[in-house]
């Protein structure tokens, strides 16, 4: 167990370890996902699953942001950062997406003026000091970082300022959980629920997969600590016959959520009646455009953006990824073609992508060191 | 981008705009407070919260603020990465 070592408790991760061992029925396998990337990173940078007994098997799930951005919207900003005059704004990690035909960054090069941005309030602060130009800024992200854009845009508006406006892609995190509920591909035992969103939109939105699907759902941290707790905390529910939502961070995740993030939220948003997840196709009323009253800040309308639809490339499997149907080396171009340096597949471009996780950290085969 | 970093609030700066320093790590910079905004008046000078693309999502207390950041730093690149774009960043 050398990873425990690192844990903020090392003592309390082995106790844990061997409660969960004492916790699953040895005949049984166990499927449990992370919905977060924050979680995969933690899980492969801290050897979590070979903490784990050999029939508690984690899969990854749809919560990176960069991860689920399909083709087609990255197309619809690249023709938008090369409108005349406009400056592009993304996050870093949006510049390395492949596009059908390339990246943000290769728009760059080709003369787009795109600029990496940390906060929206950065882009915004680029309008006001460019006057004569217009800032779109590229939003993604779920329910963690949708406040930051609506609080963005609430004082673009408040502000008066003209020269600013959005392309939203961002998304919700309830609908893809469905869909993967309603999948047929997956059986899955129970989810460790994502520790960031949660502390915007809480527990409760969640209270559904027991309700209507039978299975639980722990909202965790993202110390290898809390990773394991969760794991345990699903598995004493499953062996207790119990299912519930239960909340392992709650010393940073109130069960409601934040109401006054909620509220904004739903001031400067709009559900959209579907949005296209890369991989996972069209997911009803999972993504968010700008309500009618920010009409006005919708780089959508503001542009007729051409709305460009683009299948997958053959070779990728991000979408079975981003369903945990299949492990990222299983992939074919998996550490070959497709790399961080040179991704083929978005969840191989942030970090917290489950194919970056893997390659970063040496995975590229089913060996597992057990315990 | 997915990160979440923990942070000290200096002072609040703008009460406006909802602005206020933060010092993450020996960096000082600028973040919205707006997202904690609640009846007991929000967060102020000395709380620890949690900052997301420029904006406190959380306050943490103090033990949680410093395990966190020990854990982001044994993630090495990513969170240095993060830092160095906040570094960048001029929020105003
Ligand atoms: S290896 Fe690349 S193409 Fe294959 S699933 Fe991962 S990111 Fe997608």
């Amino acid at each position: 167990m050398k990873f425990v070592d690192e844990f903020r408790d090392a003592e309390l991760g082995r106790a844990v370890a061997a409660e969960i061992l004492a916790a699953v029925e040895p005949g049984r396998h166990y499927k449990l996902m992370e919905v977060c990337g924050g979680h995969t990173h933690s899980i492969y940078k801290y050897g979590i699953d070979d903490l784990l007994p050999a029939n508690v098997e984690l899969v990854h799930g749809p919560g990176c942001p960069v991860c689920v951005i399909p083709m087609g919207r990255v197309d619809d900003g690249i023709a938008l950062a090369h409108e005349p005059g406009v400056i592009f704004t993304c996050f870093g990690d949006m510049l390395r997406v492949p596009g059908s035909a390339g990246t943000l960054l290769d728009a760059k090069a080709a003369g787009a003026d795109v600029r990496m941005v940390y906060s929206p309030l950065d882009a915004l602060r680029i309008a006001k000091a460019n006057p004569g130009r217009q800032v779109v800024f590229f939003a993604i992200g779920f329910e963690t970082t949708a406040p930051s854009t609506a609080l963005t845009l609430k004082r673009a508006k408040a502000e008066g300022v003209t020269n600013f406006s959005c392309m939203c892609n961002h998304v919700t995190i309830v609908p893809p959980l469905r869909a993967l509920l309603d999948s047929p591909d997956l059986r899955l035992d129970g989810f460790v629920g994502p520790g960031h969103v949660s502390t915007v939109v809480g527990a409760r939105p969640f209270e559904f997969i027991p309700a209507e699907y039978g299975k639980p759902i722990v909202v965790a941290g993202f110390e290898p600590l809390d990773v394991l707790q969760a794991v345990h905390m699903l598995l004493r529910q499953l062996s207790e016959g119990r299912c519930e939502v239960e909340n392992q961070y709650s010393r940073v995740v109130p069960y409601e959520g934040n109401l006054r993030a909620l509220e904004v939220m739903a001031e400067v948003f709009a559900l959209r009646p579907h949005f296209e997840w890369r991989g996972l196709g069209f997911i009803s009323q999972s993504g968010l455009r700008l309500s009618d009253a920010y009409a006005d800040f919708d780089a959508e309308l503001r542009y007729g953006v051409p709305g460009v639809r683009v299948a997958d490339p053959k070779a990728c499997q991000c979408g079975e990824v981003l369903k945990g149907v299949i492990k990222p080396w299983e992939c074919k171009v998996f550490g070959t073609a497709c790399r961080p340096e040179r991704p083929i597949g978005t969840c191989m471009v942030s970090s917290e992508g489950a194919c970056a996780a893997y390659y970063n950290y040496g995975r590229f085969a089913r060996e597992r060191e057990l315990v | 981008m997915c990160l979440a970093i923990p942070g000290r609030i200096v002072e609040v700066i703008d009460e406006a705009n909802r602005l206020a320093k933060v010092d993450v790590a020996g960096v000082r910079r600028t973040v919205n407070i707006g997202l904690l905004d609640g009846e007991d008046g929000g967060v102020a000078a000395g709380d620890w919260v949690l900052i997301h693309v420029g904006f406190a999502i959380s306050q943490v207390d103090e033990e949680e603020a410093i395990a966190t950041r020990r854990l982001l730093e044994q993630m090495g690149v990513e969170y240095e990465q993060e830092l160095a774009e906040l570094k960048a960043s001029a929020i105003e």
